[in-house]
């Protein structure tokens, strides 16, 4: 375990420091460079994280994601919605699908073009903003909430807390996508309206794992010392308490955006996000899934296999982050 | 006459579970002057932190309730206080010292950061003055190189390290009492000794009370000025450090004194261990909760408390043996043979 190595490591200085005291002081400070590096948890975290593979796969997708997303998010304003793509994701040319069945992959459209003529690459691309868009707020709607009423669930327990998690229960206790169309009903479509949606169906999760960890960081004595300190319980939940309490809920964030990028995919898929002829990869899916029984593989496969990709990259690298904190599985 | 810091009276912490009312404290009463400090000796169950707890107002409620008893800081009624005015007392007239160094101090923070909140919390301070200020503190306590650690977690500090930390923080305000719960037990003993001296150099500078809880007699008779002994959140007897050592009256703390080793008696002597377990707090007896282990027992020990007794000047105790006859059977007691000699 690291703080092993760096106690043993460490016990010579300190021991000095410790028997002589201040007076030796003068002596300690002239041998810093002796005192072996100590690892912070983070990097133990990603010195462990380091070994797993599979979820160094996950980061890798994740950044290639985030960098795409973003370059994504900043061209479409830029440039009128089309975003920086080889061809404009909107164009219809009919010649590129002469028989309504579009083009099959080549040279100059790497992945084909749709029943439109429109240019998949492209479109795919472009569609990258959307699920990060939907990724990152609606997981942070669903985070700030859940990290508000969590702690004061945990930290003051009773009623409250009762009251909270009931909450959370019918939210977790309904059926996900049946819950997300009601709140779209109550909203209106629109991808906006989704990321709401997600947002606010997130937060049960997060305000549940936060809790629990409130629950057991809440009786730690730096808690009490803060208490006897005269720090007030606002300031003991969310500056002493809420930071110890993060390990799990950075796992559940990075899950939760692959989730997030599902759900937004799904209700495209169902008509109540993206709305025509903006593409996403749900919305691809559906718009195309008929001409893949009629031979046009490509128009499918490609976002299928970009979203499945991505979601996987989420899902592995919270694995491995979970698996690297997880005190348990510490060598 | 020195001046009155703290004086509790009759106090009663009790803790309403759903098993049952468990009287954690129970009528204890003490007082505290500058730069006086009172050792608070009992094992593991005794009400010696509940007590403390009380005097801070910290103790959980639910379940937790004082529910008797006066507490008074320099004449003023702290049980009266709101909740807002509490904390304000907390940390500022009050300071507490913790037994674990090692979880006393927020891992996710620098040491530096959290004895400026300490500081900032009571004082009007900018951000780089308290910063400035936690540095001079960890100095006086004797943290080597107190500029670079100001910086560092407390991961990077060693548990005696951690240990003055926690002392710098709870006199970073220049409290009028120092709480100590048992702050060497998690600690070797080389760096006990040295967190004495530390506790007690601060004492001097600051001229603070310091409230000693301890179930370690060394460290009571090094630093305490008086000693209150508890049993089952009752104090069996209090008085001088002297007294408590050389003219011990309750058989709990015969049992105490006789079950530590001592360098001048015989080397076959064995140590007196006292015998059975503490008594369940959910269940005490009306009288006595010394009973059952107790091996002086009398009839009416089961039925009542006994009164306070003094037996010497502020020495009293609790207990309902005749005082010859007490003396007498402490006579017996291999320990104290030579005492009474």
């Amino acid at each position: 375990m690291a703080s092993d190595e760096h106690d043993r490591g460490r016990e010579p200085v300190t021991g000095l420091t410790e028997v002589e005291g201040a007076a030796a002081g003068a002596a300690v400070a002239a041998a810093p460079a002796a005192a072996p590096k100590v690892l912070s948890p983070w990097s133990d975290t990603w010195r462990r994280l380091k070994k797993n593979k599979l979820a160094l796969i996950g980061l890798g997708i994740i950044a290639v994601f985030i960098v795409v997303g973003i370059v994504q998010v900043i061209a479409y304003p830029l440039t009128d919605g089309r975003g920086l793509t080889p061809y404009d994701p909107n164009a219809e040319n009919y010649s590129l699908s002469p028989t309504g069945h579009g083009s099959s992959p080549s040279l100059s459209h790497p992945m084909g073009t749709d029943y439109l003529g429109r240019d998949i690459l492209s479109r795919a691309l472009v569609a990258t903003r959307i699920s990060l868009l939907v990724g990152v707020i609606a997981v942070a709607i669903g985070l700030i909430i859940g990290l508000i009423l969590g702690p004061i669930s945990g930290y003051y327990g009773g009623f409250v807390d009762t009251v909270i998690m009931r909450l959370a229960d019918i939210f977790f206790a309904y059926p996900y996508i049946l819950f997300v169309l009601l709140i779209m009903t109550v909203l209106g479509p629109g991808f906006v309206n989704v990321f709401l949606a997600i947002g606010i169906l997130g937060w049960a999760s997060f305000a549940r794992i936060v809790r629990g960890q409130v629950l057991s960081v809440k009786s730690m004595e730096y808690v009490e010392a803060a208490r006897a300190q005269g720090a007030s319980d606002l300031r003991i939940i969310f500056r002493h308490v809420l930071p110890n309490s993060m390990a799990p809920v950075y796992v559940t964030i990075a899950m939760s955006v692959g989730g997030a990028i599902v759900t937004e995919a799904a209700m495209s898929f169902l008509g109540i996000g993206v709305q025509p002829p903006n593409a996403s990869w749900g919305k691809m899916i559906s718009d195309y899934l008929n001409y893949l029984f009629a031979g046009s593989w490509w128009m499918v496969l490609f976002p299928s296999v970009l979203l499945t990709v991505t979601v996987f990259g989420f899902i592995s690298f919270g694995n491995g982050l979970r698996d690297a904190t997880d005190p348990r599985l510490k060598e | 006459m020195a001046e009155r810091l703290l004086e509790v009276k009759d106090l009663s912490t009790h803790f309403f579970t759903h098993v049952g009312v468990v009287k954690a404290v129970n009528g204890v009463s003490f007082t505290l002057d500058r730069e006086e400090t009172i050792g608070i000796v009992g094992e593991s169950g005794s009400g010696k932190t509940v007590a403390a707890l009380s005097v801070m107002r910290l103790v959980p409620d639910p379940p937790g309730k004082i529910v008797a008893g006066d507490v008074r800081l320099a004449g003023r009624d702290l049980l009266a206080l709101t909740e807002d005015e509490m904390r304000a007392v907390r940390g500022n007239d009050i300071a507490m010292i913790f037994q674990d160094p090692m979880t006393s101090l927020n891992p996710v923070f620098k040491v530096g950061d959290q004895i400026a909140e300490a500081i900032m919390l009571h004082q009007d301070k900018k951000k780089d003055e308290a910063w400035e200020m936690a540095a001079a503190l960890l100095e006086r306590v004797g943290i080597p190189d107190a500029k670079k650690r100001v910086n560092q977690y407390p991961f990077e500090f060693s548990g005696g390290m951690r240990q003055r930390a926690m002392i710098a923080m709870a006199i970073s305000c220049n409290p009028d009492i120092l709480i100590a719960d048992e702050p060497t037990t998690a600690l070797d003993v080389t760096i006990q000794a040295q967190i004495m001296d530390v506790i007690r150099e601060m004492q001097t500078q600051f001229r603070s009370g310091v409230i000693m809880i301890t179930h370690d007699l060394g460290v009571v008779a090094e630093i305490a000025d008086k000693v209150m002994v508890m049993y089952g959140g009752r104090t069996v007897e209090y008085g001088p450090v002297d007294a408590i050592y050389y003219d011990p009256h309750h058989p709990y703390t015969w049992g105490l004194l006789g079950s530590l080793p001592r360098l001048d008696l015989a080397e076959k002597h064995r140590l007196q261990p006292i015998k059975g377990q503490p008594p369940d707090l959910l269940l005490l007896p009306p009288g006595c909760p010394f009973v059952g282990r107790c091996a002086y027992e009398v009839p009416r020990c089961r039925g009542e408390w006994p009164p306070l007794e003094l037996v010497g000047p502020d020495h009293g105790v609790h207990c309902w043996i005749p005082v010859e006859r007490r003396l007498e059977m402490r006579a017996g007691l291999p320990r104290f043979k030579e005492w009474v000699a």
